[in-house]
């Protein structure tokens, strides 16, 4: 480890290759794995790169998910009603608040209950495949298949209908937005509040048998310990809709193109779909959609790798470096789906480890070989640098995917 | 070798079930880990070793060698 104060480092976010993470991680990785970092709004913080530590860190309950104490690594500094985690938005709550609402919706996401819904999603998929054929080539994949499957599915889970997708589509993807003016950011998300908030009063009403609804019924029970206020489920509702259909949707979108660059790898997951549990876990790892990391602030001094983080301090880890860390993962930088499933980091790791993740699991292990296999003959329909990247999403992958194949 | 769960720790990520379904599964009430098997036979001693690696919140623990129990 060298001994000398090198100056902060600023997040890399320029790449060179479109599926592979910012060159800099690797030096960074290699010489300085705990190193300073500058933040947008002037202060200075950390970025850890090592598989090792950003495991470490996230399991490390004496570093918090608060959102209004951290500075954001990427963008322009945020102002403080743009930071605060609203009740019931989980993902930036520390235990024990935490922890209750977790423990409240986690038996929705079981890996039994999704797998349950796996006949849904092939039904779902078959049929945008079947509105692909009609319309033939070409056509762009995000909007006709790898935007609606997640959020159609979503949508049924929730209990959110699926005709509003066109409005809470945009004020997510706005949401997401790296260049959004502070004005645009919180018009967006106070639409999704009212929205969401309408839809809780409205399964008071009216309830079904979705997630919402029965949330709501468990905690109207008798018995029911200090339910939550409509002002939480509204959070819950909220959190899960926006996390649960961009990610997905994205990494649909990002790993056919990734598929579609390695051909070799897409024969033999078309001609072996049993390979599917395996190449999405790759896909996951080498594609890191969730390009700017993890966030955590220092509740108290502590130390890792042998540098001091204090109290206040905010921390990054780089979930896509970590997971090109070569110590971990040999040969990091190649996509093989046959790699020996170990653990990625793309889900993060720890309390906040993805809710949504064998739902997503599901989804992409039916949609990718189903994809392959309708349209052996796939392929771009522009030249690669026509593909619009999502450099300026905190959610990686492509803005369109327009692909064409031999009818 | 002995399978033990910290279920307090435990977030109901699923690792566990994902990785080996034939010892883990997670409750209908809660979504957390429900050892169905601490006692696993020698060809699922591998599975359970990388749920252990896998769950996020080192909720799994095997003992490779447990004591044989007091009659
Ligand atoms: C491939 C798709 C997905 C990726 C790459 C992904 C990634 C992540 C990551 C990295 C985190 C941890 C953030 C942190 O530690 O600060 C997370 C948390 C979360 N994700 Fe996902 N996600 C995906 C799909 C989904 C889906 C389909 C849902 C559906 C509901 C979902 C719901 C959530 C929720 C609720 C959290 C917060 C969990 C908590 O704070 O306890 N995600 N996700
Ligand atoms: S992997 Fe760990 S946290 Fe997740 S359900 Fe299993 S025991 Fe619980």
């Amino acid at each position: 480890m060298s001994t000398t104060e090198s100056s902060p480092v600023v997040l890399p976010t320029h790449r060179t290759c479109p599926f592979d993470p910012p060159q800099e991680y690797a030096l960074l990785r290699e010489h300085e794995p705990v190193a300073r970092l500058a933040f947008p709004d002037g202060k200075t913080g950390w970025l850890l790169t090592r598989h090792e530590d950003v495991r470490a860190l996230l399991a490390d309950e004496r570093f918090s998910s608060d959102r209004a104490r951290a500075s954001s690594p990427v963008g322009r500094p945020l102002r403080p009603e743009e930071m605060e985690a609203r009740p019931g938005m989980f993902l930036s709550k520390d235990p024990p608040e935490h922890t209750r609402y977790r423990r409240m919706v986690t038996r929705y996401f079981t890996v039994r209950r999704m797998r349950a819904l796996a006949p849904r999603i092939e039904e779902i998929v078959t049929d945008r495949l079947d509105a692909m054929e009609r319309s033939g080539p070409p056509v762009d994949l995000v909007r006709t298949f790898t935007l609606p499957i997640p959020s159609l599915v979503i949508c049924e889970l929730l209990g959110v209908p699926y005709a509003d997708r066109d409005r809470f589509q945009r004020w997510t993807s706005t949401m997401l937005r790296l260049d959004v003016s502070a004005g645009e950011m919180l018009a967006a998300r106070d639409a999704l509040y009212a929205y969401m908030g309408d839809l809780v009063s409205a399964k008071r009403e009216h309830p079904d048998d979705a997630l919402l609804s029965s949330l709501i019924a468990a905690n109207a029970a008798e018995g029911a310990q200090a339910p939550l206020t409509d002002e939480e489920l509204t959070g819950i509702g909220l959190l899960l809709l926006v996390a649960g259909h961009e990610t997905t949707a994205n990494m649909l979108a990002l790993g056919t193109y990734a598929l579609l660059s390695h051909p070799a790898q897409s024969r033999m997951l078309r001609e072996h779909p049993e390979l599917a549990e395996r190449a999405v876990e790759e896909l996951l790892r080498y594609l890191s959609i969730a390009q700017f990391g993890a966030v955590r602030v220092a509740l108290e001094d502590v130390e890792i790798a042998g540098r001091r983080i204090r109290a206040g301090e905010t921390v990054v880890a780089a979930l896509a470096a970590a997971n090109r860390d070569p110590e971990q993962f040999p040969g990091p930088d190649e996509l093989d789906l046959t790699r020996e499933p170990s653990h990625h980091v793309a889900f993060g790791h720890g309390v906040h480890q993805c809710l949504g993740q064998q739902l997503a699991r599901v989804e992409m292990q039916i949609a990718l070989p189903a994809l392959l296999r309708r349209f052996p003959t796939l392929r771009l329909a522009v030249p690669p640098e026509r593909i619009p990247m999502r450099d300026d999403m905190f959610i990686y992958g492509v803005h369109e995917l327009p692909l064409t194949w031999e009818e | 070798m002995k399978i033990v769960a910290d279920h307090d720790r435990c977030r109901g990520a699923g690792q566990c079930v994902f990785s080996a379904p034939d010892l883990f599964d997670q409750s209908d009430e809660d979504g957390t880990v429900i050892v169905l098997d601490d006692h696993p036979p020698p060809e699922s001693h591998a599975r359970a070793r990388r749920a252990a690696r896998l769950c996020p919140n080192s909720v799994i623990r095997i003992i490779e060698n447990p004591e044989p129990a007091h009659p």
